[in-house]
Parts: C-alpha cells; structure tokens; sequence
C-alpha cells in the first residue's frame, strides 16, 4: 500500500476528472461553449508528456556519467512513454480544432511547433536505431536527448508566443486566466494534470520493467 | 590561454587544409549556385518577394548541411585520435565551430550577392538588417550543425542520420531566421526586429553552451 498509493491516486483523479470533466457545469464562452472541457483532457496531456520528457533528461545526464545500462533504459522509456502523450496531445487539439477552428489541422503555429517537438522524439528513436553497438548508442542517444531539450522548450514555450496563433492564450484569445476565473474548471483541471502525470509516470515505470525483463531473458 | 592558442593553430590548420584543396568550399559554391539556377528557372513567374526570401533559406540550409556535415564525417578515425591527443576537446569543437562560421559568412555573402544578381526584383530595401539575419543564420547554423555531425560521425552511417537529427533542431532558427529576414524585406523599422536578433543570439548561446558541455563526452571514445 506504501508503494501504490499513487497508482490508486492517478487512477482515481483520472477517473474523477473525466466524469467531473463531462458533467460538472463549465462557463458558457462564444465559439467554445461546450467545447471548453477539452481543457482537460488536452492540457494535461502536454504536462505529462513535459514531466517524461524531463525525466529521460534527468536519466540521460545520469548515464553520461554513471554509463549504466539501467539510466540508459529508464531514458529510453520516458521518452517513448512521453511521445505517446505527445501523439494524444495532438490529437485531442485537432478534434477540438475541427469543433472550434472547422479543420483537424489548420497549420497553426502551436500545431506546427508541437508536431515539430514531437519529430525530434522520432529524431532520437532513430538515432538509437542506427547504432548496434550498446555503450556507443547510450552515449550518443543521451548527448542528443540533452542538446535537442533546450530546443522542445524553445519550440513549445518560446516561440508560439512571437507567433500569431488562435490557440487559446495566444493573441487576445481567453485562456488560462479567464478559465481560472471559474473556481469550478479549477475543481477539474488541476486534480487532471497531477492525474495524468501520474498515469504517464506509472505507464514509464511498466515500459521500464518490461525492457529489463527482456533484457534479463535475452541475456540468459 | 592554452585554449586560445590550440584554438587558433587548429583553425589555421583547418584553413591550411582547406586552402590546399578547396575541395568543400568550391564544391558547395557550385551546390548554391547551380540550385538558385535551378529555382531561378523553375520558379520564374513567381513574382512575390516573401517567397523568394523562404526559397533562399531554404538553399541555404541545405547548402549548410552539406558544408558543415564535412567538418567531423570527413575525417577518418586516424585523423581524429591524432587530434584528441593533441588537443582538449573545447579546443577542437570551438575551433570547428568558429571555422565552419567564417565558411559559412563567404558562402552565405557570396549566395545573397548571386542571388541578388539572378532575381533583380529581390533586392531587399533594407541591406544591412537583411545581412544580419544572413550573419546571423551562418553563425547559427555551424553552432548547430558542428554538433550534429559530431553525433552523426560517431553513429558511423554519415549523411541520411546528419539530415534527420538536425532537422527537427533547426527548425526553429530557421523560422527566427526568415521572420527577421521578411522584416528586412519589408523595410520595416530596426526596433521590430531587435526581439529576433536577441531571441536568435539566446538561442546561439544555449547551443554553444549545450555544446561544450556535451562535446568531452562523445569525443572520448
């Protein structure tokens, strides 16, 4: 019970928020109305994908300097764990596009900056890919994953704010600070992020033990 | 002061080498050159400034990837543990760096003179503010790509891999890069653009600064 208290927890906030997040009421805004509780089901999804993403830089300096195996894979998992939540990060935004801005995908800057945050994910799934060798791969995997970081950051957090965008916080649009207004949004969104990120953590956890199972058998 | 002396017999050494075969930058010159003809005469109707200004960054970063790419994946493994006992690793990944820039600003200043030569209607009103940007983008550009071909030499398959990791990477220079361009086309007043230039000298500095943490450890093999 000590160690899965927050397994229950994730699980439990997941499930509250997406039946809280369905029926509790919202405020009514133009063009969004209904449309608003994508808030937190998208949302949280960018923050969990965040914390695993942060994590497998945390393992990747870790296994700069330890060069042990375990890091390397605990790296590896986060981010495949990450790019999931990415993948339904983007997803979730382009059905809510398609409701609000008529298309799934309307090459709005967001759009394009997350996709392209994503793609240097795939960058480094190749990058492992390409080489054979275990040691060499966990080294140049983890100097790619911690020089391509500055850049993810750069691309979700920097550079959408020089942009125009409709997405929601950019350029007049309401966002967080309106939302906020509504204690009721709060009730639901924060528990939802905590959620998630719990979720994506125990997802990576899971992924981790499964590869060094497979490690174990391959080497017996 | 060591560093500073290695740094600069390693980047005498890398002119020498260069200015015996002119080998890269004869090759990437004809690479520029041939690609704005091509451009020039497939996209000859189009008559709108602001796509020339993508089309010419566009040639630049390929004509980059393929300039810069040279600096680690030419050298064989010989010629690499001859230089790793001669010098500190700083010492090699700023020398590359400052070389591939200065290579850069001759190929990036003699790209805009052609370019400026084939599509008279381009000229930008404002010269100095667009070769900023063009200073910017070579200094930007061999920060980034130095790094990535050091990845992409140690990972042993050169040239598709050196593509894939430094795409999603320059991205968003690029788009710095030909948003403060566009100003330049438009003529519009310095002050508009001073939030880029910073932006892109922030993001040149984190890339350096990533780079030299990380460069000691690929470097030891």
């Amino acid at each position: 019970m000590r160690k899965t208290w927050w397994k229950i927890l994730g699980a439990v906030l997941v499930i509250y928020t997406t039946i809280a997040g369905l029926l509790l009421g919202v405020p009514h805004l133009a063009i969004l109305n209904e449309t608003i509780r994508n808030l937190y089901f998208h949302v949280p999804m960018w923050f969990a994908m965040i914390v695993l993403f942060s994590i497998s830089v945390f393992y990747s300096v870790k296994s700069l300097s330890s060069k042990s195996e375990i890091d390397d894979l605990k790296a590896v998992e986060s981010v495949n764990a990450g790019i999931i939540f990415g993948v339904l990060g983007l997803i979730t935004g382009a059905i809510w596009a398609k409701y609000t801005w008529g298309q799934f995908w309307s090459f709005d800057p967001k759009q394009n900056f997350a996709a392209i945050s994503i793609l240097l994910y795939f960058a480094y799934l190749i990058l492992r890919n390409a080489i054979d060798e275990e040691q060499k791969r966990a080294k140049l995997s983890a100097i790619y994953n911690i020089f391509a970081f500055p850049m993810m950051v750069v691309l979700l957090f920097v550079l959408p704010r020089l942009k125009d965008s409709l997405h929601p916080g950019n350029g007049g649009n309401p966002g967080f600070n309106s939302y906020d207004l509504d204690s009721r949004m709060r009730m639901v969104f924060y528990p939802a992020c905590l959620g998630w990120i719990l979720i994506g953590y125990w997802v990576y956890t899971i992924r981790f033990r499964i590869r060094t199972l497979e490690n174990k058998h391959q080497q017996n | 002061m060591q560093l500073a002396k290695e740094v600069k017999y390693l980047i005498h050494k890398e002119i020498l080498l260069e200015w015996r075969s002119k080998y890269t930058i004869n090759g990437v010159l004809l690479y520029v050159v041939s690609t704005i003809f091509t451009c020039y005469l497939s996209f000859v109707s189009l008559g709108d400034k602001l796509t020339w200004n993508a089309l010419f960054w566009v040639i630049m970063l390929f004509a980059s990837i393929n300039g810069v790419s040279k600096s680690f994946l030419q050298e064989n493994k010989g010629q690499q543990l001859y230089s790793y006992i001669l010098a500190s690793p700083a010492a090699i990944l700023i020398s590359k760096t400052i070389y591939n820039t200065l290579l850069m600003l001759v190929l990036t200043t003699i790209a805009l003179g052609f370019y400026a030569l084939v599509f008279d209607t381009f000229t930008p009103p404002d010269l100095g503010m667009y070769y900023i940007a063009v200073i910017l983008g070579a200094i930007s550009f061999s920060t980034v790509f130095t790094m990535v071909s050091a990845i992409s030499s140690k990972a042993g398959n050169g040239g598709m891999l050196m593509a894939i990791l430094s795409f999603p990477i320059i991205i968003p220079v690029l788009i710095l890069l030909i948003k403060l361009a566009k100003n330049a086309v438009d003529g519009l007043p310095w002050e508009n653009s001073l939030d880029d230039i910073g932006m892109l000298v922030i993001v040149n500095v984190m890339t350096v600064a990533a780079s030299l943490l990380l460069f000691p450890y690929l470097w030891r093999d």
